[in-house]
């Protein structure tokens, strides 16, 4: 079990030490809703609200918050379970896989004070299955535990080619050893809230929830990804959906094969709302570009799968039975066959 | 596993039969089942006849009751460990599986490659030197049969070593979990066992990629896009790949600074087709099918390999002087009359034969067998 100080539980209120402090200090749900809880409430709302516009939600490690920066985060869980709407529960998870995953870095930058270190690798090693150890001034992991993490980023820097390797182990700093398990950190978070189950939350809860409920409606994309759809625009989807960065060539692909499918762009906007640097405007100027309604009105075309792969964003299944365009896809057949 | 050869032909099958029972009899010490037997996966195929797969073998009493009773033409056991190795695949519950290579002479494709490979041609059985349509009856439809050549055979020998620097010094893989096979025809086998990375799946293909040099890109050797100048180039001495390529580029530090300043005058994207055109010289000319199948069966070391009579061996202390064409050949030398057609010439146990055409001779049975094998004689 990890030793953990009442700030580090702050940090990582997904632990399970975070839930038995809580236990231990003998709160309960029904307390929650009495009105001096109302601040903790607000705290979880904006938690969350934040995790919306896929920004982390800043906490304030003050020594007199610490009690609410932890059932805040408890708070939010139960208000996710009353709204029920499984893409809010997953923005925030990933909002506070992100949040942790700052926190994780800097505890394992602390070269001076080894204990915090200490506690950044007992977290990555009980929680995750990584084993970190400190070279010099590197990190370094076995490159078993780093290419079966690795293989789900696209960018070619992830590769294993592309890093450096001595004796089994992968080279790493501090950022990309945490970034590393963001995907595990939001699955790990996303899970906890699945296992939680309550019975009845008090009515103090029932105004954020309503809240809550109408902020998902807004932002859920009421698009519906086509199972018709290449690989490689599925690819761009999720990677969107994730709120993960998708390079300016993967925005320009998708734009331009959902438009060509018809797709307008009231339709098209959404997708891209939990891209780390969404910016509504901006976003629709550039589809508008795109569709050739703006300035020579040049329209643009789907780019090729040769292209495409060029880019590394083609993932390409039997299914794409050697097209040359994704616009192709499940339209050739093979004939004579 | 190659592709279905033609069928052999009766008195060609005696004589082969015959010849693998023999080595089978008088070379069980020689052929083992692998560690954790019981976990893998079996099969084999007969002359002329499908593959067997998904069976269990216990121990070398039953591997070699089975070699005996049934003269497989090939012996194959799955580098995978399975719950149920009998079972069909999708019940077999694939637990790990060992890290096989396989490095093949006609992947390194080297100059002297035309010099010992002829063609046997499917449409009216004519062989004759390299061409790429029969010269007989202009078919297409031609078999490429590639013999004995030391030349290849030390190409390969200097892939593998490039091989097992990588495997140890970057992945970290203990000498003792790996061992080196001659295939029994033109390559090596290198198995890997106990490493960490048994349990690995898809995830191979970044260790295919990695030691194939493939995808390398200018930014993990101090390039961006942006910035050419603050380069961090690395030293040849350093370890893994960056090391590697500036041996590759520079060999020695007198040069280094000359070298640097032209990629920097060249660019980022001449640097990178450079990088791209470097996985031919410095990456290891590994099957990249191989690697990545975690469910293969793999020929067993010890067993004979139909596609020439030679046995798959293993390379004890991997060393320079290893000549497989003398100890991977186990057929006695007693004297057989063929029927050889056999374009170019070939040299086993320190003895060249060849070329013939449409000659009746008489050769060491070794020799005969080998012929028949590769489809360049036939038993008279
Ligand atoms: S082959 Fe073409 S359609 Fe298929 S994934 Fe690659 S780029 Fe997309
Ligand atoms: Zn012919
Ligand atoms: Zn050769």
């Amino acid at each position: 079990m990890i030793d953990l100080g009442k700030e580090d539980l702050a940090k990582y209120p997904f632990l399970a030490e975070a839930g038995e402090y809580i236990r231990d200090r003998g709160f309960n749900l029904e307390e929650f809703g009495h009105s001096d809880f109302k601040p903790v409430l607000e705290k979880a709302y904006n938690r969350i609200q934040v995790a919306t516009t896929g920004k982390i939600y800043n906490s304030d490690l003050h020594l007199d918050n610490l009690d609410s920066e932890i059932l805040s985060f408890v708070i939010s869980i139960i208000m996710l379970k009353s709204v029920g709407i499984s893409s809010l529960t997953r923005r925030f998870s990933l909002a506070e896989a992100r949040r942790a995953e700052r926190y994780l870095q800097q505890d394992i930058n602390r070269s001076k004070d080894s204990s915090r270190v200490e506690l950044a690798f007992k977290i990555l090693r009980d929680v995750f299955s990584i084993d970190v150890n400190i070279i010099h001034d590197d990190f370094v992991i076995s490159v078993s535990d780093y290419v079966h993490r690795a293989i789900h980023f696209h960018e070619k820097e992830w590769k294993l080619v592309n890093r450096r390797v001595e004796n089994g182990l992968v080279y790493l700093n501090s950022h990309e050893t945490v970034r590393l398990i963001r995907r595990e950190l939001d699955n790990y978070i996303n899970s906890k809230i699945q296992s939680v189950s309550i019975p009845s939350v008090p009515k103090a809860f029932d105004e954020y929830v309503s809240i809550l409920r109408s902020l998902a409606k807004k932002f859920t994309s009421t698009f519906e990804i086509s199972t018709e759809y290449p690989p490689c625009i599925k690819h761009a989807i999720e990677v969107l959906d994730k709120g993960e960065n998708l390079s300016h060539s993967g925005r320009f692909m998708l734009a331009t094969f959902l438009l060509t499918k018809g797709k307008n762009i009231e339709q098209i906007v959404p997708l891209f709302k939990n891209a780390p640097d969404y910016n509504e405007k901006v976003t629709r100027y550039q589809l508008e570009h795109l569709a050739g309604k703006t300035g020579a009105g040049k329209k643009y075309s789907c780019p090729s799968c040769d292209k495409i792969r060029s880019e590394d964003l083609c993932f390409e299944i039997p299914e794409c039975n050697n097209i040359i365009n994704p616009l192709q896809f499940g339209k050739k057949r093979i004939k004579n066959a | 596993m190659g592709k279905k050869e033609s069928k052999m032909h009766e008195k060609n099958l005696a004589l082969v039969e015959g010849a693998f029972k023999k080595y089978y009899f008088d070379h069980f010490d020689q052929i083992h089942v692998p560690p954790r037997t019981s976990e893998r996966e079996f099969g084999y195929q007969k002359f002329n006849l499908g593959m067997k797969r998904h069976l269990a073998i216990k121990n070398d009493q039953d591997l070699h009751l089975l070699l005996m009773t049934q003269i497989p033409s090939d012996v194959y056991c799955s580098n995978g460990y399975y719950s149920f190795p009998n079972l069909p695949m999708a019940e077999k519950d694939w637990k790990e599986a060992d890290l096989i290579f396989d490095l093949d002479a006609k992947d390194l494709n080297l100059p002297c490659r035309k010099d010992h490979t002829c063609i046997k041609c499917n449409n009216c059985q004519n062989t004759s030197i390299y061409q790429t349509t029969c010269p007989n009856c202009a078919s297409t439809k031609i078999e490429i049969k590639s013999v004995t050549c030391q030349n290849c055979i030390s190409g390969l020998k200097k892939e593998v070593k490039k091989l097992l620097t990588i495997l140890k010094e970057d992945l970290g893989i203990n000498n003792e979990d790996i061992q080196v096979f001659f295939s029994g025809n033109e390559g090596f086998h290198v198995h890997v066992v106990n490493s960490q990375y048994q349990t690995l799946t898809r995830e191979r293909t970044e260790l295919i990629d990695y030691i194939m040099f493939k995808g390398a890109i200018p930014e993990s050797f101090g390039f961006t896009k942006q910035n050419f100048s603050k380069t961090s180039f690395p030293e040849p001495d350093e370890k893994g790949w960056g090391g590697r390529v500036s041996k590759a580029i520079f060999n020695s530090k007198a040069k280094r600074t000359k070298a640097i300043q032209q990629i920097l005058q060249g660019g980022y994207s001449v640097f990178n087709s450079r990088l791209e055109k470097l996985q031919n010289t410095i990456g290891i000319k590994i099957d990249p099918n191989v690697t990545a199948d975690i469910h293969r069966i793999f020929r067993l070391g010890g067993s004979i390999n139909s596609k020439s009579g030679l046995s798959k061996i293993l390379c004890k202390d991997f060393v320079d002087d290893f000549d497989p064409y003398l100890e991977a050949c186990f057929i006695d030398d007693e004297e057989t009359q063929v029927l050889a057609n056999c374009p170019v010439q070939f040299k086993l146990k320190n003895k060249k034969y060849g070329p013939y055409t449409n000659e009746k001779i008489s050769v060491p049975k070794y020799a005969a067998i080998y012929m028949i094998c590769k489809g360049l004689a036939d038993a008279s």
